[in-house]
């Protein structure tokens, strides 16, 4: 009498009726228990232990506010602080206005080389983020050919704030771009017709209309590119020097130099609030003010909204950028055949010759765990977006919201948390493959669940109610129905987060052991003892492998989906 | 393979807010015969895709009982529930081919390859797809997509078909030509039928039965002859084609029929009634348009007087508008305008009616 009445009473709460339709799938129940789990365990847990250390001065002991307060108390830690913050806004604002030039040169003129520009502009995504920092200590440092060869300038101050910016600037713009030109070809240009006829100038017309409408855009890759500077710890560590501390070297050095873990944790946590807040503004309040400004048929563009003074400046400008870019990669190209960098440029094939015989385990390493991580993370992600956007259950919007959540996390934050939380029983698994996968798995997962909600959205979800209701279960819907419409959006994801997994270093650099390392890692010791070339061989055989795997997964969907390939997404 | 509904009832709640409750379907109770085609007929939001949803099990009801063949079938989520649903975007699969589509259900029963082939070549022979097997559903007319996702439904031999709104991404002339389709292919199966629809003639042309619901609530539910010319209410009257209400009074109420006494104080014996009558009790008469005789009025006096404001030439008919002073226009149509010729605007009329075609209201 009382089992019916108690469960009659459950049956007012969603969660429960959304828990009891789930558990009639008992494959569904299972895989939502598994998935939720893992994300407690392998991104919540490290995080929280990354809190709790830096509220602790030892383990075990009581909780106190005094590392905090030391950190806050040292000088150099508060530059430290301000530096990182600095560098953020400034590369913000200077990434973000070179990136708008680009997208809005490329979508809105006829200038000659826009394949060329939009290929320049992809390549720093594809490859390591410190190859800029590597080829401007190359040409400006104390052997650098542009400072000692050129000008016969002595130990030129590239060190500090100077090299950092050009080299962050020069690495995140184009995300910036990727960001707003996806954003400009949005804006139907019969606006602009439109604003034109109405008898504004060009530059009226781009002021009142073409502008306010790419403000959210705008400010949208403002905060990704701030996140991104803060969380860099490539580039820094190699050109910002002792006289510009930031903190994410900083925490690394107080773990890797000081065994400080205390000290370490409070860093990382200074560094992840200022991140978190970013992310949070762009998530839930700029992501929201985003005009649709296409509506039923599309309209072709009739460029005509820049004056031809105007279109050669915005050419001269791209074509600067591009120099600079193609100047960075020669840089290394050429690095990595000279035989003395700066002293003696012969060529050579040493530095290969060097990587191969004595570092080759690393590029082996590199290329199991990003093949191994890439594609789980890939399928994680597919499947978390098709249960977040197509399944009620309870802890939905925690899932997603967890899942997303290492997109705002700095690497430096998670490196730190996963040897924290994995370095003692039950879950010992420091020094193993298993944890440097983990941490790619679960870093990654953030770009396929964005490209599988996206192209969710875009597939009425009819399509698949209606393989339900010829009987298929949930298994069978997601593999013949879902996954098949989602295989461009995966292979999307997958090539993105593969690069990632490539071209990672802040989070592995606190992973790595002497049995599993990775190139990224040797680049940077190779860089940090000076041996420029072998840095630069191992960053070029880094982008060809990058770029060999990118042909691969392209040639695959074409071989694969080829003919159908195209027409999948249209219905 | 009947479908019975008992009390459903389907409480949304606006995730903006969750104190705000919102009855989408309100403690229906629906019978289906065996081989009947039953239709829910409404206005948008009226709760009648709910209500087919329930039945198909993609929505749970907050109360109530789904029987599907005499069992009571809550418990049994949509892959193994007996009912096959034509959608309304067709939800044709994109990345498989029409004979794909087609065969996708008995593919998932494993039936062997060689049957499913025989199977799906027969059913596109009765759909009129022949020689399209191998097409891209991209490459199809809305028309063909219609009749895909028809026969993706029908092959499964399912004890119920279910349609949602169906028709309603096709042109005007197709719809009407699928419509007898429709109606064609479910007498041929004699697949008892559940179809939902917001157009009225689509609901008379394919129905044996109409369910008409407003706002979670069932208003009315009978033949197409019923719903139309016996309206149980006022809604049911005014939402189904166009209609005149004139208030009156039940005089005299006995086995023949009432005795109403209209407002201009005319008395005409009403055979046809709904609802509870009182002698003395105010009633609204119910008169379609098309039952309404218009005179010119030199020729006779009528139940009503006015004025034609409004004409409208439709070409088999014309539609008029009769100012009669009383605020609401009074609706008439003549047919055979050619014949039966033209009143001018503004030219003063009389119009009566038969008491055969009007309805009585409580």
């Amino acid at each position: 009498m009382i089992l019916p009445s108690v469960l009659k009473y459950l049956n007012r709460f969603r969660s429960w009726r959304e828990l009891k339709t789930a558990s009639r799938d008992p494959l569904l129940l299972f895989t939502i228990v598994l998935i939720l789990s893992s994300l407690v365990i392998f991104i919540l847990y490290p995080l929280l232990s990354v809190v709790i250390t830096s509220f602790k001065t030892g383990p075990g002991a009581p909780f106190t506010l005094s590392i905090f307060k030391e950190v806050i108390s040292s000088a150099y830690l508060r530059l430290a602080f301000m530096n990182s913050i600095m560098m953020g806004l400034l590369t913000a604002v200077l990434g973000s206005f070179v990136g708008f030039i680009f997208a809005y040169a490329l979508s809105r003129t006829d200038i000659p080389f826009k394949k060329f520009f939009h290929i320049i502009a992809i390549i720093p995504v594809v490859s390591p983020p410190f190859i800029g920092a590597l080829s401007i200590i190359m040409l400006f440092g104390n052997n650098g050919l542009i400072t000692y060869s050129l000008f016969k300038i002595m130990n030129y101050p590239i060190y500090g704030i100077r090299g950092l910016l050009l080299a962050q600037v020069i690495t995140f713009f184009p995300i910036a771009y990727i960001t707003l030109r996806g954003v400009i070809d949005s804006i139907s240009p019969t606006l602009e017709d439109a604003a034109l006829d109405l008898g504004g100038s060009r530059w009226k017309v781009f002021k009142k209309v073409t502008l306010p409408l790419t403000i959210p855009g705008i400010a949208s890759a403002m905060l990704v590119l701030f996140i991104e500077t803060l969380a860099d710890f490539g580039n820094p560590l190699i050109l910002a020097g002792s006289q510009f501390p930031v903190l994410s070297v900083q925490a690394y050095l107080q773990i890797t130099g000081m065994y400080d873990l205390p000290k370490g944790s409070a860093l990382a946590i200074l560094l992840l609030v200022p991140s978190i807040t970013a992310y949070f503004l762009q998530k839930y309040w700029v992501s929201r003010k985003q005009y649709v400004t296409i509506t039923g048929k599309p309209t072709t563009s009739a460029l005509k909204s820049v004056s031809p003074a105007a279109k050669w400046v915005l050419f001269s400008v791209c074509l600067f950028i591009a120099g600079v870019i193609l100047l960075i990669y020669i840089t290394i190209l050429w690095g990595s055949f000279a035989k003395v960098w700066g002293y003696d440029n012969n060529l050579t094939l040493a530095h290969f010759k060097y990587v191969y015989e004595v570092g080759f385990k690393a590029v082996l390493d590199t290329l199991t765990i990003a093949g191994i991580s890439t594609p789980v993370a890939g399928i994680l992600g597919m499947v978390i977006a098709f249960l977040v956007i197509r399944k009620k259950f309870p802890g939905r919007y925690f899932m997603e919201f967890t899942s997303m959540l290492s997109f705002a996390v700095p690497g430096t934050v998670i490196g730190i948390g996963y040897i924290l939380a994995f370095n003692k029983p039950p879950i010992l698994l420091t020094g193993t493959l298993l944890i440097l996968l983990l941490n790619f798995i679960f870093r990654y997962i953030p770009v396929g669940i964005q490209s599988g909600i996206a192209i969710l959205r875009q597939v009425d979800p009819s399509i698949e109610e209606a393989a339900i209701d010829l009987g298929a279960d949930s298994r069978k819907t997601f593999f013949k129905i879902t996954l098949p419409l989602m295989v461009p959006a995966f292979f999307s994801g997958l090539i993105f987060s593969f690069v990632r997994a490539m071209t990672a270093i802040s989070a592995v650099i606190f992973l790595v052991s002497s049995r599993w390392n990775l190139m990224t890692v040797q680049i940077m010791s190779q860089t940090e003892s000076g041996r420029l070339g072998a840095a630069a061989a191992y960053s070029v055989i880094l982008v060809v492998l990058i770029l060999l795997a990118i042909l691969l997964i392209r040639s695959i969907l074409v071989f694969r989906y080829g003919k159908f390939g195209g027409t999948m997404l249209k219905i | 393979m009947g479908v019975k509904l008992v009390n459903i009832t389907k409480i949304f709640s606006d995730p903006a807010h969750p104190e705000k409750k919102v009855h989408a379907v309100n403690n229906a109770n629906i019978e289906v015969a065996d081989g009947e085609f039953v239709t829910f007929l409404g206005p948008s939001g009226c709760g009648k895709t709910t209500t087919l949803r329930i039945i198909s099990g993609f929505e749970n009801p907050t109360e109530g009982e789904v029987w599907i063949s005499g069992k009571m079938v809550n418990d049994q989520p949509p892959n193994r529930r007996d009912t096959s649903m034509v959608f309304q975007s067709y939800a044709i699969f994109p990345h498989l081919s029409v004979g794909q589509n087609i065969g996708f259900g008995l593919e998932l029963k494993e039936r062997p390859k060689k049957e499913i082939k025989q199977e799906v070549e027969k059913i596109m022979k009765v759909m009129d797809l022949k020689d399209l097997v191998n097409r891209r559903p991209d490459q199809l007319s809305g028309g063909q997509q219609q009749r895909v996702a028809l026969a993706r439904a029908i092959i499964n031999r399912p004890g119920v078909l279910l349609f949602d709104e169906p028709l309603s991404n096709l042109d005007a002339k197709l719809r009407d030509q699928m419509r007898l389709e429709i109606r064609r292919i479910q007498q041929t199966f004699g697949i008892t039928s559940i179809y939902v629809t917001h157009d009225q003639s689509e609901a008379m042309t394919v129905s044996d039965r109409i369910v008409v619901m407003n706002e979670g609530n069932i208003m009315q539910t009978g033949t197409p002859f019923e719903i139309y010319s016996r309206p149980a209410n006022n809604f049911v009257a005014d939402f189904i084609g166009r209609v005149n209400f004139f208030e009156g009074t039940a005089v005299l109420s006995d086995k023949e029929g009432i005795e109403v006494r209209f407002a201009g104080g005319a008395v005409k014996k009403i055979a046809s009634s709904s609802g509870e009558i009182m002698d003395g009790g105010p009633v609204l008469v119910t008169v379609r348009p098309e039952s309404l005789r218009l005179y010119h009025s030199q020729e006779r006096k009528g139940f009503i007087d006015g004025k034609i404001s409004k004409s409208v030439y439709l070409g088999p008919v014309v539609e008029y508008e009769i100012d009669t002073g009383s605020g609401k226009p009074v609706l008439a149509v003549t047919h055979n305008p050619v014949e039966e010729g033209f009143f001018k605007l503004g030219e003063k009329v009389t119009a009566d009616f038969n008491p055969v075609s009007a309805h009585v209201l409580a």
